[in-house]
C-alpha cells in the first residue's frame, strides 16, 4: 500500500504498486483532468505537481509516491498566479480542441511560481515538453506572457 | 476530407444512403428525436427545434450538429444561430448533437464533420433556427401584449413592444413554442451583422482548461471496463491463434476475446489491460504485407510514374512540351503520415442485448452508427450515439471502415460488460491509418522567353476512397479525385497540363489527413513553380502572379502576404525568404516563409500568412485556425513520417513520430483578406497545404537546394 495525498486528501492505494500516477488518478479516483497522451514522457498532457514540482504522472509508478503531495488540474489552488494563467488562457483565446491544456496550465503555473517574469527562452524551455497538435503555441505564449504582466502588477 | 467541388450533391446522397441504408435531411422538425423528448423537456423548449432550446431563465443552447475537436464549432454555430435570434450572447451555450437524420448535412444526408465545411453548411440553415425562433418570440409576445408583431422587436434577449413593453425570451419561451414555425424568415443583409464578423472569444474555454470537459477518453459509467487491444504487428496480418495462459492470472484482467482486427484484453482499469495485453502471446498469420517496405514502395511508385496511366487531365497539345527551350524534371516523394491527434482514439459501449449506447468522439456520426448497428447486429436506430468532444482528430475519426468504432462494439457484444477501448500512442502512430505515401514526377517545358509549353505531371499513390463505400461516387474512370486534387485544378494558367494517376494497391490502409490530397500536392506544385522561376530567371513572386492573371482572389492573397512579410526587403545574413499560395476548400492561403539554418537544422522564424476565406464568421477563430494548421503542416513539413520495413510501422510515439514543439513554433502573423463576399469558405484546412513549400523555397533561396522530399530535416541542408 502506497499512501500519499492528492489535492490535499490522504489516499492509500492498495491496487499495483507499479501502476503510473496517471492511472490512479483516472482509473482509482476518478480524477480524469489529467491526460493521456503519449505514456513515454513525449507530450506533457499529464502533467501534475508532486511536491510542487512540475512532474509527468504517466511515468511515476505510484509506488515512488509516499509521503508525497500530488497536486492536478482540479485541485490548483485559487491563488494569484493560478488565477493570472486562468485569465490570461481565457482572454488570449488558447484552446482549440482543449485536450492538452490542463498539461499546460499546470506547466505554466509551475513556471510562473518560480519564475514571476520568465524570458522568451525561458518560456520556451519551460513549455517545450507540452505538446499541442492543435498549434495553440503562439497564444501559449502570449498567455504566459500576460500572465507575467498581470502578476508583476503590469495590467 | 474534401467533399466540396466534387462529387455532386446527389452523388453523396446515394453514397450516404448506401452507407446508412436510409436519409433523411430535416430541417424544421417537431422536437428533438430521443433524449430531450425521454426526459421530459423540463423547460419547455422553444422553439421545437433540433437545434435550439430556450429555458425559462432565458439561456440559450445550440446544438452542434458537427464534431467539435478544435476548429471552434461550438462558438462559431452559435454565433449564427444568436445573429438572427437577437439573444443575449452571454447567456448562449453550446452542445454536441447526437448521431440523428435531423443533423446531417445539408447537401450529403448524413451527419459528419469535414472538408473545412462546418460553418458552411450551417451558415443559411443556422441563421433560419434564428431568425425563425425571433419571430416565434416576437409574435408570443405581440399576443400578449395584442399588438401587431411588427410593433415590437427583439433585442439582448427580450422582445420590446410600444409603451415600453419588454418580455425576456424566457418568459415568451412557452407561449412561443406553442406557435407554428415560420416558413419564410428574412434574413440579415451583411452590413446589419453585429456578432458575425466580430472577434469573439470561445464559449468552452473554462471548462476546457479547468478540465471540466468530458473528452471521451474521459466516459465514466457504472461497471466500466477498459479494452486494449493488440493489433497486427505487421500490415494486414491476421491471429493465427493466441495463447491467453499468462493474462488470466493477472489481477483485474476479467476477459480475452478476439476481434476481427486481433486479441482484446478487457480489464477493471487501463494499466491490468496493458499488462495482460503485454503478456498476450499471439501467432499472426502475415500474408502480403510481411515483404512490404516503403522503400520498395518508392521503387515501385517512382517506376510507375513513369508509365502511361489514366489520365485526370489531358493537353490540349500534348506535343507541345517537345518543343521547350528548357525542361525541368523533378521527382518528389512524400512519406505516410500519422494522424496523431493529442487525445488517442477510444470508444465505449454499453451493449444491452436489444439496444446499445455508443459514446465517441465521431467525425462521422452517420457512418459510425450505422457501422456500429451492424456489429452488434441492431438496426441504427437502436444505437444511441453521443459525439463526445475530441482532442484533435485531423480526419482519422472520419474512417469510413469505423475501425475504431467497430472494434469496440465487437467487444462490447462479446464481453456484455460495458468496455472502453483505449488506444496508446503506440496503437495511434502503428494502427495503420495514414495520409499515404505518393511519389509525383514532373516534366515542365520554358520556352525561351520563360514561359511555361508544357507540364506533365504523373502522381503515384493508395487511393484513400477505394475499398470504401464512397468508391463508386468518389472515384471516376480510374481517378480518386483527392489524389489529384490541387493539381489537375490548379489556378495557374499552365498551357498543355497532363495529369496522370497511378493508384496502386497495398495491404496499407489509408485516411484523409488535414487538407487530404492537397497536403502533397500543394509542395510539389508550389515548389516546381518556384524553380521554373528560378530557370526562367524571374522572381518567384512576379512569375507566380503572371499565371494567375485570371484569378484576381488568389493574386490578391499573394499580393497581402508578400507585402505584409516585406518581400524583396532585406534580411539579416544567414536568412531566406520562400513563398508559395495554395487555392483548397473554397478558400486561398498564402505564405512566405523566413528561415535559417541553425547547426544544420533548418529553424523557421516567421510566417507571415494572408487568408482569404470568404465571408468571416469569428476572425479569432480563423486566426487559431491558420496559426494551428501552420503548426500541424510544419510538423509534417520538418519531421514526422511512417516508414515500414518488413511489414512493420518503424515509428510508436513521439519520441520517433517527431511533431512540431512550442520552441520551434515560429511567430505567425495572419492577415485576412477582406473580399466583401457574402458567404463562408473553408477555415480548418487550407493553411496547411502552403507551409511545406513556403519553408522549402525559403530553403532553396538560402541554400540553392531544392527540395524533392517530405520531411525536410532528413535532407542534409548545410
Ligand atoms: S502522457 Fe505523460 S508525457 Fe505524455
Ligand atoms: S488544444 Fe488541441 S492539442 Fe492542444
Amino acid at each position: 500500500m502506497t499512501k500519499f495525498y492528492v489535492n490535499g486528501e490522504p489516499v492509500e492505494f492498495r491496487a499495483a504498486p507499479d501502476t503510473p500516477l496517471l492511472w490512479a488518478l483516472r482509473d482509482h479516483l476518478g480524477l480524469t483532468g489529467t491526460k493521456f497522451g503519449c505514456g513515454l514522457s513525449q507530450c506533457g498532457a499529464c502533467t501534475v505537481h508532486v511536491n510542487g514540482e512540475p512532474a509527468l504522472a504517466c511515468s511515476i509508478p505510484v509506488s515512488d509516491l509516499q509521503g508525497k503531495r500530488v497536486t492536478t488540474i482540479e485541485g490548483l489552488p485559487a491563488n494569484a498566479v493560478v488565477k493570472a494563467v486562468k485569465g490570461a488562457w481565457v482572454d488570449k483565446d488558447v484552446v482549440q480542441c482543449g485536450y492538452c491544456q490542463p498539461g499546460q496550465v499546470m506547466a505554466a503555473v509551475a513556471l510562473l511560481t518560480k519564475n514571476k517574469s520568465p524570458s522568451d527562452a525561458e518560456i520556451d524551455a519551460a513549455m517545450d515538453g507540452n505538446l499541442c497538435r492543435c498549434g495553440t503555441y503562439p497564444r501559449i505564449r502570449e498567455a504566459v506572457k500576460t500572465a507575467a504582466a498581470k502578476l508583476a502588477g503590469k495590467r | 476530407m474534401k467533399t466540396t467541388a466534387n462529387p455532386s450533391r446527389r452523388t453523396f446522397l446515394k453514397a450516404t444512403a448506401a452507407l446508412s441504408g436510409g436519409l433523411v435531411i430535416a430541417f424544421w422538425l417537431p422536437g428533438r428525436r430521443g433524449l430531450a423528448r425521454a426526459q421530459g423537456a423540463p423547460k419547455a423548449p422553444i422553439p421545437p427545434n433540433a437545434f435550439l432550446r430556450i429555458a425559462k431563465d432565458g439561456t440559450v443552447t445550440v446544438m452542434v450538429k458537427n464534431l467539435e475537436f478544435g476548429q471552434g464549432v461550438t462558438t462559431a454555430l452559435p454565433m449564427l444561430v444568436a445573429e438572427e435570434l437577437e439573444c443575449d450572447w452571454s447567456r448562449v451555450r453550446a452542445e454536441l448533437a447526437p448521431a440523428a437524420p435531423e443533423y446531417a448535412h445539408t447537401a450529403f444526408g448524413m451527419q459528419m464533420t469535414g472538408g473545412s465545411m462546418s460553418v458552411g453548411d450551417s451558415w443559411t440553415q443556422l441563421r433560419t433556427v434564428g431568425a425563425q425562433a425571433r419571430t416565434m418570440l416576437v409574435a408570443a409576445a405581440a399576443a400578449q401584449w395584442k399588438v401587431k408583431p411588427e410593433a415590437c422587436r427583439a433585442e439582448k434577449g427580450f422582445v420590446i413592444g410600444p409603451g415600453g413593453k419588454k418580455a425576456s425570451f424566457g418568459s415568451l419561451a412557452e407561449a412561443a413554442a406553442k406557435l407554428p414555425a415560420p416558413e419564410k424568415v428574412a434574413l440579415k443583409d451583411p452590413k446589419q451583422f453585429k456578432l458575425i464578423g466580430k472577434p469573439t472569444r470561445r464559449l468552452d474555454s473554462v471548462e476546457r482548461i479547468e478540465a471540466k470537459t468530458v473528452f471521451g477518453l474521459d466516459v465514466k459509467r457504472p461497471g466500466l471496463h477498459t479494452a486494449l487491444v493488440a493489433h497486427p504487428p505487421v500490415v494486414g496480418a491476421r491471429v493465427a491463434k493466441f495463447d491467453a495462459q499468462k493474462v488470466r492470472g493477472i489481477a483485474g484482467v476479467t476477459h480475452v476475446v478476439q476481434t476481427s482486427l486481433g486479441v482484446a484484453v478487457v480489464a477493471k482499469n487501463f494499466w491490468a489491460a496493458k499488462k495482460g495485453r503485454d503478456a498476450l502471446e499471439i501467432e499472426w498469420e502475415a500474408g502480403p504485407g510481411a515483404t512490404l517496405s516503403s522503400e520498395g514502395l518508392r521503387a515501385e511508385y517512382a517506376a510507375l510514374a513513369r508509365q502511361p496511366g489514366p489520365m485526370a487531365k489531358k493537353a490540349a497539345d500534348p506535343n507541345a512540351i517537345k518543343a521547350a527551350a528548357k525542361t525541368v524534371v523533378a521527382e518528389y516523394e512524400v512519406p505516410f503520415l500519422a494522424h496523431a491527434p493529442m487525445e488517442p482514439l477510444n470508444c465505449t459501449v454499453e451493449y444491452r442485448g436489444d439496444s446499445a449506447e455508443v459514446w465517441c468522439g465521431s467525425q462521422f456520426q452517420t457512418v459510425d452508427q450505422a457501422a456500429a448497428a451492424k456489429a452488434m447486429g441492431l438496426t441504427p436506430d437502436k444505437v444511441t450515439l453521443h459525439t463526445m468532444p475530441a482532442g484533435g482528430g485531423f480526419g482519422r475519426r472520419a474512417n469510413p471502415a469505423s475501425d475504431y468504432v467497430v472494434e469496440a462494439c465487437e467487444i462490447a457484444k462479446s464481453v456484455k460488460v460495458p468496455v472502453k477501448t483505449v488506444w496508446t500512442r503506440e496503437d495511434d502512430v502503428r494502427g495503420g491509418y495514414y495520409r499515404p505515401m505518393y511519389v509525383h514526377r514532373v516534366e515542365a517545358g520554358l520556352d525561351a522567353k520563360g514561359a511555361i509549353v508544357g507540364w506533365n505531371h504523373a502522381i503515384v499513390g493508395q487511393s484513400i476512397i477505394a475499398g470504401t463505400a464512397f468508391e463508386p461516387f468518389l472515384v471516376k474512370e480510374g481517378i480518386d479525385h483527392t489524389s489529384v486534387e490541387g493539381v489537375s485544378d490548379t489556378p495557374y494558367d499552365i498551357p498543355n497540363l497532363a495529369v496522370t494517376l497511378h493508384s496502386p494497391k497495398s495491404p496499407v490502409t489509408t485516411l484523409w489527413w488535414r487538407s487530404v490530397g492537397h497536403s502533397h500536392t500543394a509542395f510539389v506544385m508550389e515548389t516546381m513553380i518556384d524553380e521554373l522561376a528560378a530557370a526562367a530567371g524571374e522572381d518567384p513572386l512576379a512569375f507566380r502572379r503572371k499565371l494567375l492573371a485570371k484569378h484576381p482572389r488568389v493574386v490578391a492573397t499573394l499580393d497581402l502576404a508578400a507585402r505584409k512579410a516585406g518581400w524583396g526587403t532585406a534580411l539579416p545574413q544567414g536568412r531566406a525568404r520562400g513563398i508559395a499560395v495554395h487555392e483548397s476548400f473554397g478558400s486561398v492561403c498564402a505564405q512566405v516563409a523566413e528561415v535559417s539554418l541553425e547547426k544544420g537544422e533548418v529553424k523557421v522564424h516567421r510566417v507571415v500568412a494572408a487568408f482569404d476565406c470568404g465571408l468571416v464568421v469569428n476572425p479569432m477563430t480563423v486566426e487559431a485556425q491558420v496559426q494551428g494548421a501552420i503548426a500541424f503542416g510544419l510538423s509534417a513539413a520538418l519531421h514526422s513520417a511512417i516508414t515500414i520495413k518488413d511489414g512493420k510501422v518503424q515509428q510508436s510515439n513521439f519520441h520517433d513520430y517527431r511533431v512540431l514543439r512550442l520552441s520551434e513554433m515560429p511567430k505567425v502573423e495572419v492577415h485576412i483578406v477582406s473580399s466583401g463576399a457574402d458567404k463562408p469558405t473553408g477555415v480548418g484546412e487550407p493553411a496547411t497545404p502552403p507551409i511545406a513549400p513556403a519553408v522549402a523555397n525559403a530553403l532553396f533561396a538560402l541554400t540553392g537546394k531544392r527540395a524533392r522530399s517530405l520531411p525536410l530535416g532528413k535532407t542534409s541542408w548545410a
